[in-house]
């Protein structure tokens, strides 16, 4: 049961890792990469929520929370230096 | 997971399979509706899955397998911090996705946010002109 779950999440999380970088790869424009990098930090935030619980541990929760900030700050920087960039000739 | 569980062990433990698989199909679903919907803002609306649904799914499955009430509140308290940045995120980055335009237009069925933009854009401009009138900034 226990490698069942293991191998069933690992084909499924490597599936979705791969998709998101393949968005992350021809992705048209900067946002949707950040969009796609936000999903691929989910995606291993899932993989060591996963192997918390399957291993009775708790050793990742941390680096979860730690995982969450660091996508909460990428993304909001990136989309602010978008903006500003794109924003300054309709002002002049 | 324990490997030869019975009685209310087996049933924790089904629950939990449950929850790891459907949490990691969230994260497959994300990354099917990364590559093939059409603009930003829809791929925006699939990217929250995982982000949320997914991981709450995860920690209720840590919390079933570590089988103690200590765990619950750090479980919630992990999610809840979830809760608080994804929304603050994605604000950013629709906002800016709209501002530069990334939406296909032709594709939404209400703007709601562009007679707002109008109607700014119009307020600044009589700013600024009324400025040059009287010859000081406004404000």
């Amino acid at each position: 049961m226990k490698d069942l779950v293991l191998i069933i999440t690992a084909v499924i999380l490597s599936l979705a890792a791969a998709g998101a970088i393949i968005r992350i790869a021809v992705g048209p424009s900067l946002l949707d990469r950040v969009l796609a990098s936000d999903v691929l930090l989910a995606i291993l935030g899932a993989a060591l929520a996963i192997d918390m619980a399957v291993n009775r541990h708790l050793n990742n929760l941390m680096l979860l929370v730690a995982l969450t900030v660091i996508g909460f700050i990428g993304s909001v920087t990136v989309a602010r230096f978008v903006a500003d960039r794109r924003e300054q000739p309709h002002d002049s | 997971m324990t490997p030869d569980a019975s009685g209310a062990d087996a049933v924790i433990d089904a629950v939990t399979a449950v929850f790891l698989v459907a949490g990691a199909l969230m994260s497959l679903a994300a990354a099917v509706g990364l590559l093939r919907f059409p603009d930003l803002m829809s791929r925006m609306h699939a990217a929250t899955k995982p982000q949320v649904l997914g991981l709450f799914l995860l920690l209720a499955a840590i919390g079933l397998q570590m089988r103690s009430w200590w765990v619950w509140p750090v479980l919630v308290v992990a999610w809840i911090f979830q809760l608080l940045t994804v929304p603050v995120s994605a604000h950013m980055v629709g906002r800016s996705g709209y501002r530069t335009k990334h939406g296909h237009r032709e594709l939404l069925a209400a703007d709601e946010l562009e007679a707002v933009v109008l109607k700014a854009a119009g307020e600044r401009a009589e700013e600024k002109a009324a400025g040059l009138r009287t010859n000081r900034s406004p404000g």
